[in-house]
């Protein structure tokens, strides 16, 4: 371990101040998603994943991550400044004009730590397989990883992509699904419903764990248990339950925090709730 | 009228494959993905040639776009193939967003272009496949007019940076243009020189452009013949010295006249050089099927239209004396 897991807890509730505290002074993104996000997103950059914040876009013999769902790109920006890919006081240009923090991510304006655009849905887990497979042809026996929200896994691309891993045997990639049941117009389930998503997975022939989005022992293990089925022959897939808006009361288990920014006094009400572990930007 | 000759007839996709096999020895980063038409493609020499270095994706086309995105990351030069209709317009946004605005050195390598792919008619038929693609901020488009051109070409966008469309077709058609040359990205190639009217073609149409000057100069018109290859960036030097002297252009591609060649030559004499136009294209219509040479007829894309588009915009000339 790098880190206690006390310690990750701390470096996660700043992260969530950080995602409030942005969202809120460009009233605008989405804080619910990033949130439910926080702990797991902590978790790979300050204790699972071999990754240098010198930033080198091939990141040849380190750990990749992808972010699919790109829309929660508060929680990315921050735990890529805590973790030293780029100042924090940046963060406060999140959403502004000529910014290096885009709406959704991008590689456009060369912020580090970023290797690819997301923000249109559904195309995160193709591009993490293609630089896995680059991977096992330059003999590079690092892991790639990949988060999808689970309401874009409506989008079809994904299953193409689900299908594909398998008959590849691409086994240095973990997917993670942020199984949180909640996306922009209600519950998934009245969306249009996931249905059984481990006996699909299962199905297509990937090797399925559970795990607690919100629970940093919890999240820690299962990342680690993850990392040792690589190289089996199967991807591997962490279905990982987590709450929006996981960490602010009045925000969780809710889809009606999915994009909406807080007003001062919500945002008052938030960091009381968040202590600051890490002084704010 | 320069004289053009052939000893062969083939296909410009046997070019692709001849290029990426030659890519592909040149360069241990180069690999290929294709969406079930390997053959259709002429991957095979290839694929046999480096099978850990080859993709195969299955009828899933969205999926090998995002998953060349990511072999670039790795440093890998991932050359895509199957028809330019599921190259272009069925994955669009994947192109967009994770291989433009993503600045990743992806090569979009599409077969089966425009009317020529034939029987299979207009759901396989794109004539909408250069515009797509060159209104993507940072994307290459290359359109090649024979085998020797195509396997070049090939050869060459594997030694650029950045993301490229490459067009290519189905048919066997004269092969006409040096086996030896180097092809340069955006750099038109002059095929005649003349005075009367400056005829721009890409693709199939070049070859159809030399028999129209041929036929223009029995009847007395020096056309000035020039292969835009590389739609984008556009040689935009080539165009305008050659309208300054033939103050008149006709523009040929097999392609919808929408945003095509002829409105990327349009706009740019728009704003240079405005210059009387006609447009040998596809009036704004889906194909159908046929044979590749009756659809050519049908659609108005034979060298007699080019002439006759030829012999019409010249009526409209504008002859600028320059004094000294």
């Amino acid at each position: 371990m790098k880190h206690k897991i006390n310690e990750l807890e701390d470096i996660a509730a700043q992260v969530r101040r950080d995602i409030v505290r942005m969202v809120h002074a460009c009233q605008s993104g989405h804080p619910g998603g990033s949130l439910g996000c926080a702990d797991f997103m902590t978790a790979l950059y300050f204790e699972i994943m071999n990754h240098s914040t010198d930033f080198k876009m091939d990141g040849k013999g380190e750990d990749l991550f992808f972010l699919s769902n790109g829309h929660i790109s508060p929680v990315f920006y921050s735990v890529l400044a805590r973790s030293g890919y780029f100042e924090v006081s940046e963060l406060a240009t999140f959403r502004k004009l000529n910014s290096r923090l885009q709406g959704h991510p991008t590689t456009h304006e060369g912020l580090p730590g970023i290797r690819i655009a997301s923000g249109s849905l559904g195309q995160g887990l193709s591009v993490a397989i293609g630089a896995a497979q680059a991977k096992k042809l330059n003999r590079d026996h690092s892991t790639v990883f990949v988060l999808l929200g689970d309401g874009e896994l409506q989008e079809g691309q994904n299953w193409e992509a689900i299908m594909y891993a398998p008959h590849n045997k691409v086994d240095n990639l973990i997917a993670s699904v942020d199984y949180n049941g909640q996306q922009i117009d209600g519950p998934t389930e009245k969306v249009l419903s996931l249905e059984n998503l481990q006996a699909k997975f299962e199905a297509f022939g990937w090797h399925v764990i559970n795990s607690d989005g919100n629970d940093m022992d919890a999240i820690v293990k299962a990342l680690h248990h993850a990392k040792s089925l690589t190289g089996k022959g199967k991807p591997i897939l962490n279905l990982m339950s987590t709450q929006m808006g996981y960490g602010v009361d009045f925000m969780m288990g809710s889809h009606k925090w999915h994009g909406v920014a807080p007003n001062d006094e919500q945002l008052t009400a938030a960091l009381n709730q968040l202590s600051s572990t890490h002084k704010d930007y | 009228m320069k004289k053009y000759t052939y000893t062969e007839k083939k296909d410009t996709r046997s070019g692709f494959g001849a290029g990426l096999l030659e890519a592909g020895k040149k360069n241990p980063e180069v690999v290929a993905l294709c969406a079930d038409l390997v053959g259709s493609l002429k991957m095979d020499a290839f694929i046999k040639e480096f099978p850990e270095r080859f993709f195969q994706i299955g009828i899933a086309e969205a999926n090998m776009i995002g998953i060349a995105a990511g072999l670039t990351i790795g440093g890998k030069v991932p050359f895509t193939g199957t028809f330019a209709n599921f190259s272009t317009g069925r994955v669009y946004d994947q192109i967009r967003q994770s291989v433009a605005y993503s600045d990743k050195n992806v090569k979009i390598c599409a077969s089966h272009a425009g009317l020529t792919l034939g029987e299979d008619g207009a759901t396989h038929q794109i004539l909408e496949d250069i515009g797509l693609m060159k209104m993507l901020p940072g994307m290459t488009v290359i359109n090649t007019c024979d085998y020797n051109q195509t396997k070049a070409a090939t050869i060459a966008i594997a030694e650029h940076h950045g993301p490229v469309y490459l067009r290519f077709g189905r048919p066997v058609i004269p092969v006409f243009t040096d086996p030896d040359q180097k092809f340069e990205i955006g750099k038109a190639w002059m095929v005649n020189e003349g005075t009367d009217v400056t005829i721009i073609a890409t693709g199939h149409m070049v070859w159809k452009a030399i028999e129209a000057g041929e036929k223009l100069a029995e009847l007395g018109i020096d056309a000035e013949i020039i292969n835009i290859h590389t739609i984008k960036p556009l040689d935009e030097e080539a165009i305008l010295k050659s309208v300054k002297k033939t103050g008149c252009v006709v523009t040929c591609e097999e392609h919808n006249k929408y945003g095509g060649l002829g409105e990327s030559v349009a706009r740019l004499l728009s704003t240079e050089l405005p210059t009387p136009q006609e447009f040998v294209a596809v009036n704004d219509s889906f194909g159908e099927s046929g044979t590749p040479d009756q659809l050519m007829t049908k659609y108005g894309l034979d060298s007699v239209n080019i002439v006759e588009a030829a012999q019409k915009v010249m009526k409209r000339a504008i002859k600028v004396t320059i004094s000294e």
